[in-house]
């Protein structure tokens, strides 16, 4: 299967936008190997702008960048980004509802050898308690392609979560993304497997041996986080009566929290989380840290049987 | 305008001050003193602005960095009718479009939301930028106060505006020394903000802030300098104006009475 990190493919995107879109600035601060906004560069160097080692002000800028009417992309590692910058992301760029892009890469436990300092594992919690906020996880390099363009139409402010690591290729150029819709990637009636990120291609592998096991799994990728698609979830629920959240973030305050939440309202059902287990992540390579925090599909497998039984 | 009618506005601005936190019963006079007479040269002499279109397009921009002050900015954009007069009254009651801090989506002329000190001017940066970016004529103002170059952001905002060159960006430094806790050189000494800014890439003005003359000198002055930001460090009294207020760390965050209101207005005439 091919593999492309989903920060290469918004290197991409970023590179046909600054080809193409006159009203969009990419900024970055000093990561911009890292982040691939030097993709955008290399094509439109006028528009992308360095800011130096200080997340506070690369979101201070953007936010007076799009009080000009342009689109600014605000890119830098999860951690500092959603992290360091935290209270201007919230005071001027959601409180006035400005229309920021902020798309943050290396995060999750994959970041990998930089270790547990530079491992975000609370942004999509930070993110998602923030009103006006749009929050997207792209499972693939197509998904984050498909995501790039969709936001730039959007006006507002949004968090886009990518990754270090190379992930399984699992959209074909057909698929259409859109924002606060779920894709269910495969049908199933026993249990619903809801993942974002990266997890997607671990829920997908789990369904094979779920299948084999004789138990037909529903897999939903929840790229959009907020808005979310309560419809999509609720649907699926209904039919299988049981649910497994599945992410590269803590337990608390991400996907899971917000599954449990729609659940808890609309629908309550069994609900066994596959995630970080609130510790903090730590050095190592990306494929050795998910079997060590149990992101796997073996465990997505377990969880899966656990909560079949909690019907 | 004439200096004289800019300080008439001046007078104005800071009786609509007095009696919007009368009404209001909190909020921010001594800042918002300090600062009258630099608005008022900014809003009758210096910016090009067009009240009756608050968002055309070649508008020069100001941003009220130290958000607290928002009477301040409420009450010349009454006066210059982006709004209705009457309106002040409402300042920071259930429902009103004048929140405690500036909020640019419910007040027109209102360029940005501020009041988390620092954040402000790194957005003023970003404006100065893009116009910079677009060659656009635009001009950006921003006032700061000196408690609030506490803020390590602020730092990191100078940093750029000068690395990018921006001379199109003014900040105006509203150097009253006072904070809520007390004495600025007490609670967190700045050390010297004229070398400070200096060393940071500015082009550094020192002025009498209450000084219209010298303020609009000081702007005329900003134009000239070509690819870096200017600083105009304006030495001002905060409460300036009323005399029980001035200079009192403890008139940074409490509304007057209706006694003090009259008190004031009366010294205001």
């Amino acid at each position: 299967m091919e593999q492309i990190a989903t920060r290469d493919a918004y290197g991409k995107a970023l590179k046909e936008l600054g080809l193409n879109n006159n009203d969009v600035i990419v900024l970055d601060a000093d990561l911009s190997k890292s982040t691939k906004t030097a993709d955008f560069k290399k094509v439109n160097p006028k528009h992308f702008i360095n800011i130096g080692i200080a997340e506070q002000n690369l979101m201070g800028v953007a936010a007076g960048i799009a009080a000009t009417g342009k689109i600014p992309f605000a890119s830098t590692f999860a951690m500092f980004a959603t992290g360091r910058a935290f209270e201007i992301i919230r005071n001027s760029i959601a409180y006035p509802k400005l229309n920021v892009k902020i798309v943050a890469t290396h995060s999750g436990v994959t970041v990998g050898e930089d270790g547990g300092s530079h491992a975000a594992i609370e942004d999509i919690s930070l993110m998602r308690s923030v009103p006006n906020m749009t929050v997207i996880v792209p499972a693939d390099g197509v998904e984050t392609g498909k995501v790039i363009q969709k936001i730039v139409e959007y006006k507002g402010p949004v968090y886009v979560r990518l990754g270090r690591s190379k992930v399984p290729v699992i959209y074909d150029d057909s698929y259409e993304f859109e924002i606060g819709k779920f894709s269910t990637l495969k049908r199933g009636s026993d249990v619903t497997i809801i993942a974002c990120g990266i997890m997607v291609s671990k829920a997908l592998e789990a369904a094979e041996i779920l299948n084999v096991k004789g138990i037909k799994a529903e897999v939903i990728n929840a790229s959009t986080i907020k808005p979310f698609d309560d419809k999509a979830l609720l649907e699926s629920v209904k039919k299988t009566k049981c649910v497994v959240s599945v992410e590269e973030h803590n337990i608390y305050g991400g996907l899971g929290s917000a599954v449990a939440e729609v659940l808890g309202r609309n629908f309550p059902a069994p609900l066994e989380m596959v995630g970080v287990m609130d510790v903090f992540g730590e050095s190592g390579a990306p494929e050795e840290l998910l079997e060590k925090f149990k992101l796997t599909p073996s465990e997505i497998v377990n969880k899966v049987e656990l909560v079949i039984k909690r019907k | 305008m004439e200096n004289k009618l800019i300080e008439e506005k001046a007078k104005e601005i800071r009786r609509e001050i007095i009696k919007m936190l009368g009404e209001a019963k909190s909020g921010h006079p001594g800042g918002s003193l300090s600062g009258a007479d630099i608005i008022a040269a900014l809003y009758y002499k210096e910016m090009k602005l067009d009240p009756s279109n608050p968002k055309w397009e070649d508008r020069d921009r100001f941003v009220m960095s130290k958000g607290h002050a928002a009477p301040l900015l409420y009450s010349v954009l009454a006066l210059k009718g982006y709004f209705d007069i009457d309106i002040l009254k409402t300042l920071r009651k259930t429902g009103s479009i004048l929140q405690g801090h500036p909020d640019m989506n419910k007040v027109p002329g209102v360029e940005m939301s501020t009041g988390s000190l620092g954040q402000g001017f790194s957005t003023a940066v970003g404006m100065a930028l893009s116009f910079k970016i677009y060659s656009k004529e635009n001009r950006v103002y921003a006032l700061l106060g000196d408690g609030e170059c506490q803020e390590g952001i602020v730092w990191e905002a100078a940093m750029s505006a000068a690395h990018y060159n921006l001379d199109n960006l003014v900040a105006i430094l509203d150097n009253n020394g006072l904070q809520i806790d007390g004495k600025c050189s007490e609670v967190m000494c700045l050390g010297s903000l004229q070398n400070k800014w200096k060393s940071f890439g500015f082009h550094v003005i020192e002025i009498d802030g209450h000084n219209i003359e010298q303020i609009i000198k000081a702007l005329d002055e900003a134009r000239t300098i070509k690819d870096k930001p200017t600083l105009i460090l304006a030495k001002t009294i905060k409460g300036k104006g009323v005399s029980f207020m001035e200079d009192r760390a403890e008139w940074h965050g409490a509304a007057p009475n209706m006694d003090q209101v009259a008190l004031a207005l009366e010294e205001l005439k």
